[in-house]
């Protein structure tokens, strides 16, 4: 059985750089800034104090609300300051507590103690996932406790983990997979009883032949676990998507996961859980891939969070003279760095760094209606009518051509023979469109 | 790191295919009709096609220095329109007609709708009906219809084409099979099939534009449906009419419409489905013309009326959304 969706399209996938390079720890950075809004939600708020000491692991924030997560300090030293650092994925500056290191990575008493997590109720892990601040890892950065807690008319049947890792490039999930599949099933089994499901799905693409190999290896045994292979094609990884694929569902437009009965999370993310509960571990640090033709010697890495984007790179060697953009996240739906003082934060899968020859910045040409873009789109919408409308401003038109249900997954733009930037047009009409609905 | 970075929306990352990618493609695969038409009708056929290249070029090129717009010539698209346009003609029209069909083609089917991208019409095909309204002898009389080359004479002998044989002797009254009118001027499927019959000079050869086209399914830039829809339709409709199917998918310029003219991307639907209506409506006009109509052919004028119902049908054919659910009842 061939485990896919219609539509995408699969780019040279780039993975060649990094995915043989074994999960690497970076050393702590010297300084860490850390932003108190790193997930989906509300901003948290601060409750140290400047000249506060703080270690590893020890909250510094508390949630601003049921949907948002708290951050913890990843290194051990004194805060600096509280102050306006540009934040990668955001695009502006924002609040962020800036620590600097003794040098010591002394831990917060109690983070890293083991328990007998078996004895723990389905609150009680819901509370520690909580509390860990644990947000999804693939790049949306929802909070993982409030996709764990859906209202009590919906019941959840499936916990689908996302190993898919279809960005080009990116090798952090992979790698993950092949070096601790133990802790990323011992996480899905965690939230499934959270959420009572009685199935796990591990979803791989099939350009990851190892991963599949081990996770099908250490599943065997279990009856209600399932690996499937999937085909390898962006956006196979898209939530909707990766749904489909598993239980053939589409999920209704404008609906969640759980419409259908499914929570899906990143197998970074089942790592973080497993780690939080288990372990006592907060999330302060995550991998990141850091790769791309125009970085000296490409790596993925164990950082900290709030590690500025500069000592990553600077660790792998420096980028080589070609480089033309820096990336946070994947090459399709990442975000463009314009500092390198931006840290990394709890969706930052990785940092790549493109050369012109790949990332090149073209002039658009009139769209000649080939019709790519329409036989694309995971989502089955017209992009290039919905584009004409937003560039002439008719957003309700927009609107109804479906401009709300794009994910923004750019396979529309990837494709387009006449280099037309669609992506940027949807960003402005659903921004446009969001401001026209608060205004009502 | 003090080099500036650049910053846009993603994906970052793009496809290296372009337009002018497209076009050029689209031109190689015309090679093996360019050939035949060279095999079949002499060096003139080529004359007539570098004739109408070069005056589409040039047409396109001056105007857009007129209007200050950025030149594009060079994305191919006005020796594409050039080509098929030279495809239209007999080979035996003077020149200069060709060269104002080219003119008028890229002047006013393309240029006053603000160029590549925004014609609502074939170019190719405004540029034959242009020519056939204002010089319809020189389009369409038997002087200009020219006997295919047979090797032994290098004269071209004036000829009427197999459409325009087979509906004359219907009109007279004929009561012989399709087949036995065209067996008396020695006219078979084969010859039909590679193009050795008079008509126009790209038209004729099915076999040296189907080698084109499936060379352009191949590599993704002909949605096969728009041929399959298009020839299955006039197959089918004149087979229940009592015609001769056969004859009516061969002959006359139905190869070159639905290969060519009609998946232009530009001016066909923009779906799947919307391609499929398109084809279904060429079919149907095109039999109906060559039927009832007064022209023995009927391809091009389907073509250009299917192309101003294109925005009604992408209207009407848009894709059912992922996800989409019809409302509930309260």
């Amino acid at each position: 059985m061939k485990y896919t969706f219609s539509g995408g399209y699969h780019p040279p996938d780039g993975k060649s750089y990094s995915e043989k390079m074994p999960i690497e720890k970076m050393p702590s950075p010297k300084i860490a800034a850390i932003h108190l809004h790193q997930q989906f939600g509300a901003p948290s708020k601060a409750i140290v104090n400047i000249g506060d000491e703080v270690k590893v692991g020890q909250p510094i924030s508390e949630a601003g609300g049921f949907v948002s997560a708290p951050v913890h300090s990843s290194i051990s030293g004194k805060v600096k300051a509280i102050a306006k650092i540009t934040d990668a994925a955001a695009g502006n500056k924002s609040d962020a507590v800036i620590i600097e290191s003794d040098g010591k990575d002394e831990m917060f008493p109690g983070v890293g103690e083991k328990s007998d997590y078996s004895q723990f109720t389905a609150d009680e892990i819901k509370k520690k996932i909580a509390a860990a601040g644990i947000t999804g890892m693939g790049g949306a950065r929802f909070p993982t406790h409030v996709k764990l807690s859906p209202p009590a008319e919906k019941k959840i049947n499936y916990i689908i983990l996302n190993g898919v890792e279809c960005e080009p490039y990116l090798t952090a999930d992979d790698r993950l997979m092949q070096e601790s599949p133990d802790t990323i099933i011992e996480g899905l089994k965690l939230m499934m009883k959270v959420t009572g499901a009685e199935k796990g799905i591990i979803g791989i693409e099939k350009n990851k032949p190892e991963s599949i190999r081990i996770m099908k290896e250490k599943t065997a045994s279990m009856h209600d676990i399932k690996v499937i292979d999937l085909e390898v094609k962006y956006p196979q990884g898209g939530e909707k998507q990766l749904i489909f694929a598993s239980i053939g569902k589409e999920v209704p437009s404008g609906g969640l996961p759980m419409d259908v009965g499914v929570v899906v999370s990143n197998v970074g993310t089942a790592n973080a859980v497993y780690e939080a509960v288990a372990m006592n571990k907060p999330f302060y640090e995550r991998v990141v891939s850091v790769t791309g033709e125009s970085i000296a010697s490409p790596k993925n890495l164990l950082v900290r969070i709030g590690t500025p984007t500069s000592e990553l790179i600077e660790f792998c060697g420096g980028v080589k003279e070609d480089v033309f953009k820096v990336i946070n996240g994947g090459p399709m739906m990442g975000a463009a760095m314009y500092s390198m003082e931006a840290p990394v934060h709890k969706g930052t899968s990785g940092i790549l760094c493109l050369s012109k020859e790949n990332a090149a910045v073209y002039e658009e040409q009139p769209c000649i209606s080939c019709g790519k873009c329409v036989s694309v789109c995971p989502l089955r919408l017209v992009p290039t009518e919905i584009q004409m409308n937003v560039q002439y401003k008719k957003y309700e038109q927009a609107e109804k051509l479906g401009i709300m249900d794009c994910m923004l997954c750019g396979t529309c733009a990837y494709v387009c023979p006449a280099k037309r930037n669609l992506v940027h047009y949807f960003k402005i009409g659903r921004a446009k469109i969001a401001e026209m609905k608060r205004k009502k | 790191m003090d080099k500036m970075l650049i910053v846009s929306a993603n994906p970052h990352i793009r496809d290296k295919s372009s337009i002018a990618k497209i076009m050029y493609i689209v031109i190689l695969s015309l090679v093996p009709a360019i050939f035949a038409s060279y095999w079949f009708f002499g060096f003139r056929a080529i004359i007539l096609i570098l004739i109408a290249m070069v005056s589409c070029v040039v047409t396109e090129a001056a105007i857009q220095k007129f209007r200050k717009k950025p030149v594009t010539v060079y994305d191919g698209s006005a020796i594409l329109t050039g080509i098929l346009l030279a495809f239209n003609v007999p080979a035996n029209i003077p020149w200069w007609i060709v060269m104002l069909g080219s003119v008028f083609a890229i002047a006013i089917a393309k240029q006053a709708f603000g160029g590549l991208g925004y014609n609502i019409f074939n170019p190719a095909l405004i540029g034959r009906a242009f020519m056939l309204a204002s010089w319809p002898v020189e389009m369409t009389s038997n002087k200009f219809w020219t006997q295919p080359y047979t090797g032994e004479t290098m004269d071209a002998i004036s000829s009427a084409t197999p459409l325009n044989l087979v509906k004359t002797a219907l009109k007279d009254g004929s009561t012989k099979e399709t087949v036995e009118i065209l067996a008396e001027k020695g006219i078979g499927y084969w010859e039909l099939f590679i193009g050795n019959v008079s008509g126009c000079i790209g038209e004729t050869s099915f076999l040296a534009l189907l080698i084109g086209v499936i060379a352009l399914i191949i590599l993704g830039l002909v949605n096969w449906r728009v041929p399959f829809f298009y020839i299955g339709t006039v197959f089918i409709m004149t087979w229940l009419m009592g015609y001769d199917p056969i004859f009516h998918v061969l002959a006359g310029g139905l190869a070159l419409g639905a290969f060519y003219m009609a998946t232009d991307m530009v001016t066909s639907p923009i779906s799947n489905n919307g391609n499929i209506i398109f084809a279904l409506g060429l079919g149907f006009l095109t039999v109906s013309i060559r039927v009832w109509g007064g022209y023995p052919e009927g391809v091009s004028y389907s073509i250009l009326i299917m192309n101003c119902l294109v925005p009604l049908i992408n209207k009407f054919s848009v894709p059912k959304k992922f996800g989409f659910v019809k409302p509930k009842k309260a």
